[in-house]
C-alpha cells in the first residue's frame, strides 16, 4: 500500500509541477464547457430566409409578416427575381426561400386554397425537416386567421397556445415533454460535453504516461524496485482518477449554477457510477501505454479511440439513429453507458435499478480493462 | 535551399523509420469515415413506443393498429396505468408515449375525448419529431373515421409545396459524410504536426538544428511539408470513400475540391506546428492539440450542430475554426456543384489562416532563438 502511494505521489508532483498540464486538465476544460455548450443545438431561431413575393398582396404581406414575427426566421432579402434567391441558396446564404406565385390572393379568394413554394436548402442538414415544419405551421395558423377574419370561420373552439390543438372536432390531444419541458438544449448537452472532455484528459494524460518513462528511460529505474505489477498500475491510475473526479465536481457544479442543469436524482449515485466509469477510462488509457512504445504512438492511438468513444456514444447524435450494426458495436463504448446513466440521473431522476444494466456493464468493463492492464505490463525492457 | 532538401530529407527518413506510425495515421482516417459515416446520423425511425390503454374499445384498438402500421414505430408494451410508463422512460426503453382515456369511443362520440402524447424531451430534436410524428397518425385516423363531407376548421388553406435542394432524400449520409472528412482530416494533421518540434526539444535535437544554417521559416517548411504529402493521401483516400461507400454525390469538380483539400490540410498542420512551436514538452503540445481541435470541430464546424443556430459570439469563433469553412466548401462542391466562384471566400480565409499560423510558428520560434 506504501508503495502505491509513493507512486501516487510522485505522480501528483509531476503535474502539479507542470503549471501547463495542470492549466490543461482542470482549467481549459472547464472554459471549454462554458463556452461550448452554447454551440449544441439543433434548435432552429433565426433561419436566413428570402422572400419571393410574386403576388405582392396585402394577403400576401401579411404572411410575410407573420413569417418575420415568428422568431424562427430571418428575412435576409426579398425579391421578385426566382434568380436571386436560387444564387443566394447555392453560396450558402439562404436556408429557406418562399416563393409566393402572383394569383396567391386570387386563389385563396376564389378557390379558398393556394400554393406556396417552400425551397429548403437540405445541405443545412437536419435543420430541413424542421424548418419545414415551422414553416407549415405558421401557414396552417395564417390560414384560419384570415379565415376567421373574413368571418368564414364558424364556431371555433378555444385553442389554448401551443400545447393544446385542436385537429378536428373531436380528439384533443394534449401534448407532454418528459424531464425537459423547455426543450433546453443545453440540460441535454451540459452533462455529455463534461463527460467528453474528463474523458479526453483522462485517456490523454494515462496513456501518455508509462510511454513517456520509456522514452525518458525512468521506467527502467521502476522495474527494478520491488513495486508489483498490480501496485504500479495502481499507483498509476489512483492520482489521474482523482483528477478526473475532481474535474467532474467542477464541471457538474458549474453546469447547475450556470446553465442551470437540473440534478433530478441522487447526486451519490452519480459519483459512484462515475468512481466506477472513470476505472474503465483511465485504465484503457494505462492500457494503451502499456502496449505502445513512444508518446507519438500513444496519442494517435488515444486519439483514434476517443474519437469513436465521442462520435458513436449517443453524446451528439442519438444512438437511436445509428445504422443497427454500430448501435451494437456501442455496446462496447464506456462512454455510451456512462452518457446514458448521467442523462437518466440528473434529467430523468433514475435511481438505482433503472440504471442497473448499463451499471452493470461498465462493472465488468472495469473488472475486464484492469486485469489486461496489470497482465500487459511486463517489467522488463523490450 | 539545399538545407532546407537536407532537413527535408531527414524529416521523410524519420517518418519511415516508423512505420507502425505511418500506418497509424493513414489508416486512422479512413477507418473512421466508415465508422462514422454509419454512426453520426439524424433519421428517426423505429421509436420505441408504449401504449397506455386502460379500457380497450374499438376505437383505441383501431388507432393502436394505426401506430402499429404506421412503419416508425415499434409497440414495445401495452400497459394498463399511467404510471407504468414512468420507469420505463426512466430506463430509455421507451421514447415515446400514447395515452387513451377510459370509455375514449364514446366520448370521442360525444366529441370531447382525450388522449396524452408524452415523449421523452431530454433530446429536444428528437422529442418535436417524434411528437409530430404520433400527432400525424391520429390525424390520419380522424381524417379517413371522420370521412368527406367535414371541412378543416378555418376553410381556408394554403398548402406547402415543399422542395428540397442538394439532398432531395435528405439521405443522413450525403449530409454528414462531407463534415466528417474534414473532421478526420483536420485532427489527423495537426496531430501529426503538434509534437514534432516538441519531440526534437524533449530529446535535446533541437539544439542541433538551431545552431544549423537553417532559418525558423525554413524549418517550419521542412517539418510541415512531409506531412502534407501524408494528408493529401489521405484526403484522396477519404473522398474516394465518401464516393464509393456511401455513394456521396460529387456534382462539382473533384479537381476543386482537391486543391480546397489542400489548402485545408495546410492550414491544420499550421495550428498544429504553431502548438508545437510553442509548448515546451510533448504532453503539452498533444493536450493543447487535442483541446484545440477535438470539441471545437465537433461542435463549432457546423459538422454536426448547424452554425446559423448557435449565438452571435459562437457564430464568430466558429469562424476561426478551418473545418467550419472546409465543411462549407465540401458540401457545396459534392452536394451542390458549386464552382470556384462561390467557394473562393472559403479558400482564401483557409490561405490567409495557413499565412498567419506559420508566421506565428516561425515568429514564437524566432524568439526561442535569442
Amino acid at each position: 500500500m506504501r508503495r502505491i502511494l509513493f507512486l501516487a505521489q510522485a505522480e501528483i508532483l509531476h503535474v502539479v509541477r507542470d503549471r501547463a498540464t495542470l492549466a490543461q486538465a482542470l482549467v481549459v476544460p472547464i472554459v471549454q464547457m462554458l463556452v461550448l455548450a452554447n454551440a449544441a443545438t439543433f434548435e432552429i431561431r433565426n433561419t436566413p430566409t428570402w422572400i419571393v413575393d410574386l403576388d405582392r398582396t396585402a394577403t400576401s404581406r401579411g404572411l410575410v409578416n407573420r413569417i418575420a414575427a415568428s422568431g424562427h426566421f430571418e428575412i435576409i432579402g426579398t425579391t421578385a427575381s426566382l434568380e436571386v434567391a436560387d444564387e443566394s441558396m447555392l453560396a450558402g446564404d439562404a436556408t429557406l426561400v418562399l416563393t409566393i406565385p402572383h394569383d396567391f390572393e386570387a386563389s385563396l379568394v376564389r378557390t379558398r386554397h393556394a400554393d406556396v413554394q417552400l425551397t429548403l436548402n437540405a445541405e443545412k442538414g437536419s435543420a430541413a425537416g424542421i424548418v419545414q415544419s415551422y414553416a407549415s405551421s405558421i401557414l396552417a395558423s395564417y390560414a384560419a386567421e384570415i379565415g376567421e377574419s373574413a368571418g368564414l370561420l364558424r364556431e371555433a373552439g378555444p385553442t389554448a397556445a401551443g400545447l393544446v390543438s385542436r385537429i378536428s372536432p373531436g380528439v384533443q390531444i394534449v401534448q407532454h415533454t418528459r424531464y425537459n419541458p423547455t426543450r433546453n438544449y443545453k440540460h441535454y448537452m451540459v452533462p455529455g460535453i463534461l463527460v467528453a472532455l474528463v474523458t479526453l484528459i483522462g485517456t490523454l494524460l494515462t496513456s501518455q504516461n508509462i510511454a513517456r518513462e520509456k522514452e525518458l528511460g525512468t521506467l527502467e529505474q521502476l522495474n527494478v524496485t520491488p513495486i508489483t505489477r498490480g501496485q504500479f498500475i495502481a499507483g498509476k491510475l489512483l492520482p489521474y482518477w482523482g483528477i478526473a473526479m475532481v474535474e467532474l465536481a467542477i464541471g457538474l457544479t458549474v453546469g447547475v449554477l450556470v446553465f442551470g442543469v437540473p440534478v433530478r436524482g441522487s447526486i451519490v449515485l452519480l459519483f459512484g457510477v462515475a468512481a466506477v466509469y472513470l476505472l474503465v477510462a483511465l485504465g484503457i488509457g494505462l492500457f494503451i501505454s502499456t502496449l505502445v512504445s513512444t508518446q507519438q504512438q500513444a496519442m494517435f492511438v488515444t486519439f483514434f479511440i476517443v474519437n469513436i468513444y465521442l462520435l458513436m456514444s449517443g453524446l451528439f447524435t442519438p444512438i437511436d439513429s445509428m445504422a443497427p450494426w454500430v448501435q451494437t458495436v456501442s455496446q462496447v463504448n464506456p462512454v455510451r453507458h456512462f452518457v446514458t446513466i448521467s442523462r437518466a440521473i440528473l434529467m430523468k431522476g433514475a435511481g438505482v435499478q433503472e440504471i442497473g444494466r448499463p451499471f452493470a456493464m461498465l462493472g465488468v468493463f472495469a473488472v475486464v480493462v484492469l486485469t489486461v492492464a496489470v497482465r500487459q505490463y511486463r517489467k522488463r525492457t523490450a | 535551399m539545399r538545407s532546407l532538401l537536407g532537413l527535408l530529407r531527414k524529416e521523410v527518413q524519420h517518418i519511415r523509420r516508423d512505420p507502425r506510425t505511418l500506418a497509424v495515421v493513414l489508416m486512422l482516417p479512413v477507418v473512421q469515415v466508415v465508422l462514422f459515416g454509419f454512426a453520426i446520423r439524424t433519421d428517426v425511425d423505429h421509436v420505441r413506443l408504449a401504449i397506455v390503454d386502460p379500457a380497450p374499445d374499438e376505437t383505441t384498438l383501431a388507432m393502436r393498429s394505426r401506430f402499429t402500421s404506421a412503419g416508425v414505430f415499434e409497440v414495445k408494451a401495452v400497459l394498463q396505468r399511467l404510471e407504468d410508463l414512468e420507469p420505463l422512460f426512466q430506463s430509455g426503453d421507451i421514447q415515446e408515449g400514447v395515452v387513451f382515456e377510459r370509455d375514449f369511443a364514446a366520448k370521442l362520440r360525444d366529441g370531447d375525448a382525450q388522449m396524452l402524447i408524452v415523449t421523452d424531451g431530454t433530446e429536444p430534436n428528437t422529442a418535436s419529431l417524434l411528437q409530430a410524428y404520433a400527432q400525424s397518425v391520429v390525424f390520419a385516423y380522424q381524417r379517413e373515421s371522420a370521412g368527406v363531407g367535414r371541412s378543416s376548421p378555418g376553410g381556408l388553406a394554403i398548402t406547402a409545396q415543399v422542395r428540397t435542394r442538394f439532398n432531395p432524400t435528405r439521405e443522413s449520409s450525403n449530409l454528414f459524410v462531407p463534415g466528417l472528412m474534414a473532421f478526420v482530416l483536420t485532427i489527423i494533421s495537426s496531430l501529426m504536426t503538434a509534437i514534432s518540434l516538441t519531440r526534437e526539444k524533449e530529446t535535446g535535437t533541437l539544439e542541433a538544428l538551431l545552431v544549423s544554417p537553417l532559418r525558423p521559416w525554413s524549418i517550419i517548411v521542412g517539418k510541415v511539408f512531409p506531412y502534407l504529402v501524408i494528408g493529401f493521401i489521405s484526403a484522396i483516400a477519404v473522398i474516394v470513400e465518401a464516393r464509393l461507400i456511401f455513394h456521396v454525390p460529387m456534382r462539382g469538380s473533384l479537381l476543386l475540391l482537391l486543391a480546397d483539400a489542400l489548402l485545408f490540410i495546410l492550414a491544420s498542420l499550421s495550428l498544429g506546428i504553431l502548438v508545437s512551436a510553442r509548448t515546451s514538452s510533448q504532453r503539452v503540445a498533444m493536450m493543447g492539440a487535442a483541446l484545440a481541435t477535438m470539441l471545437p470541430n465537433i461542435l463549432l464546424s457546423g459538422f454536426i450542430f448547424p452554425v446559423e443556430s448557435m449565438p452571435l459570439a459562437l457564430r464568430l469563433l466558429s469562424n476561426l475554426i478551418p473545418g467550419r469553412w472546409f465543411v462549407e466548401i465540401a458540401r457545396g462542391i459534392m452536394l451542390k456543384g458549386v464552382g470556384l466562384e462561390y467557394v473562393w471566400p472559403q479558400s482564401v480565409v483557409l490561405v490567409v489562416m495557413s499565412l498567419v499560423l506559420l508566421t506565428a510558428a516561425a515568429r514564437s520560434f524566432n524568439a526561442r532563438l535569442e
